[in-house]
């Protein structure tokens, strides 16, 4: 079963009003609203420019809004370390460090005892299929092998949100589908909250429970498309009409987002 | 297919082993011959077997002279290791730091070594004249890679390691001073030949004040008296000595970063 949304409770995270203007005078975001419930699997869509890593940033704190307020309702934000995971466009790997020493850092950084670390890793690593290459370093691994690691690191402190800005992006499809499978399985095992930007329609609409679309310049919520689809999800849904039918309505939004987005 | 790679390699190694040695041994035969046939006198210009005889003959004079001179070197290079690699934490952490001594770094460093030197002897006493000028041309290559090093860390891993709460020692110790790591090996490859030549510039100042018991200060010396075969045993050694802290710098830079850098790892892949 999916771990259904659970709306008797305030939302895990919350987005109200949020302007982002760089100093450059490009507006990022422009009255930004985002409601994230615990165990939902969120995706951004959108055209490239609408801001959807930036949103993603100030959701992790590496970024500021310029307006506006972003709000953790059921949890202290004073200790936000190790309740957000983070995976990048690219891997990120300290190419200096084992596998094992990656997947690490976080809980070296939190000076989490070197016993359960240890153990925490472990199971991090056993969880993305990588346990016979703690040792390696990252540049003896395929690129889809590195983004494992970097998923690893992300869960190691077993996170209450995960945040991942386009991981996949660089990634070949067979890859991409498999790390697609693999993540929804460690999504539901871990019963973890999602936040995922992704600028390809059929991988927002295989992954998420809700896809948020955006319009560009300044970037904001231009609608939501539900994606009533059960899971487990897999191949057979890949293949199925509501997937075809899940993934016209959504190209359909992101077009119309694309027509009100301006002059781009 | 794979085999025949594997001969040409071998040939083309071979080659770029038997190559410099032959040209090497040639340059010397005709350097003798010619010293002999014109009957050079040696204070004129001594040939090679003289050099090399005068090498074991005033082996004990210029083995401790070599001494004194690597001592100064590597006394020197570790005085720039730590102070170039210190100096530019120390600008990395604080931009007042920076902006107050950069330029004075710079100044340093173009300001000619020789001019400085007798200067030096001035203030300082012999040996520590000798010292700093090794530091002064030692140390900057270190300062400015280092910066570099430091300033190139990767902004997906810095931005990580603030979202989970790294604070500012962890940052530099696990982030930054590995990731800088093969810029600031980079600047020790250069800061050991220039410490041997800060050292031996010095040397030769101090030398023309009359003291000091270096191998520059033996070629100065010598040339004094014109012992010539002398000057040229001494400028080998000097020369070998060159070699072989370039190749220790670069064997330590190869065992530091063979695991994980670009610039270390073997070509087939």
């Amino acid at each position: 079963m999916p771990p259904a949304p659970d709306s008797q409770f305030a939302p895990l995270v919350a987005l109200r009003g949020v302007d982002k203007t760089f100093p450059s005078g490009t507006r990022a975001l422009a009255g930004f609203d985002l409601e994230v419930r615990a165990g939902e699997f969120v995706t951004l869509l959108g055209p490239s420019g609408c801001g959807k890593s930036t949103a993603l940033r100030i959701i992790a704190g590496l970024s500021e809004p310029t307006q506006g307020v972003v709000t953790w309702p059921q949890a202290a934000p004073a200790n936000s370390a190790g309740r957000i995971g983070f995976v990048f466009q690219e891997p990120t790997l300290m190419p200096w460090a084992s596998v094992f020493n990656n997947v690490l850092l976080p809980l070296k950084l939190k000076r989490s005892p070197a016993a359960t670390a240890a153990k925490s890793v472990d199971a991090a690593l056993d969880r993305v299929g990588l346990q016979k290459f703690s040792r390696a370093y990252p540049r003896q691994l395929s690129g889809g092998m590195r983004m494992r690691v970097s998923i690893a690191r992300a869960l190691v402190t077993e996170p209450q949100v995960l945040l991942m800005d386009e991981p996949f992006a660089a990634l070949d499809e067979i890859t991409r589908f498999k790390l697609n499978d693999d993540l929804l399985r460690m999504w539901q095992a871990l019963r973890t909250t999602v936040i995922f930007v992704t600028h390809s329609v059929f991988e927002a609409v295989y992954l998420s429970s809700r896809v948020v679309v955006m319009a560009a310049r300044p970037g904001r919520v231009f609608t939501e498309v539900a994606i009533e689809a059960s899971y487990p999800r897999d191949q057979n849904f890949r293949t199925s009409p509501d997937y075809t039918a899940l993934c016209r309505r959504t190209s359909e939004a992101l077009a119309q987002a694309m027509a009100a987005g301006g002059e781009a | 297919m794979k085999a025949a790679t594997s001969t040409r390699e071998r040939r083309e190694r071979a080659l770029r082993f038997a190559l410099p040695v032959a040209v090497l041994a040639l340059g010397l035969a005709v350097w003798e011959s010619l010293v002999r046939l014109n009957d050079i006198p040696p204070y004129v210009l001594p040939g090679p077997g003289l050099i090399l005889r005068t090498l074991a003959t005033d082996w004990a004079v210029l083995w401790q002279s070599l001494l004194v001179t690597l001592i100064t070197t590597f006394e020197g290079f570790l005085l720039a290791a730590i102070g170039g690699v210190g100096l530019a934490v120390l600008f990395n952490q604080s931009r007042v730091v920076e902006y107050s001594f950069y330029p004075y770094a710079v100044i340093l460093q173009v300001t000619p070594i020789v001019a400085i030197a007798p200067l030096l002897l001035i203030y300082l006493p012999q040996q520590a004249a000798v010292l700093v000028c090794a530091w002064i041309v030692a140390f900057f290559p270190v300062l400015a890679n280092t910066t570099l090093g430091l300033n190139s860390v990767d902004r997906n891993l810095t931005d990580l390691f603030s979202l989970y709460g790294a604070s500012r020692w962890q940052k530099l110790w696990h982030l930054k001073l590995p990731s800088a790591l093969p810029h600031i090996l980079g600047g020790l490859r250069i800061a050991g030949g220039l410490s041997l030549i800060g050292a031996v510039v010095a040397e030769i100042a101090a030398g023309s004040a009359g003291a000091g018991s270096g191998l520059a200060y033996r070629i100065a010396e010598s040339s004094y008296r014109l012992n010539i075969p002398r000057m040229f045993a001494a400028l080998l050694l000097l020369s070998v000595a060159g070699i072989a802290i370039f190749y220790l710098l670069t064997l330590i830079n190869y065992l530091s970063l063979r695991r994980w850098h670009e610039s270390a790892l073997d070509a087939e892949r």
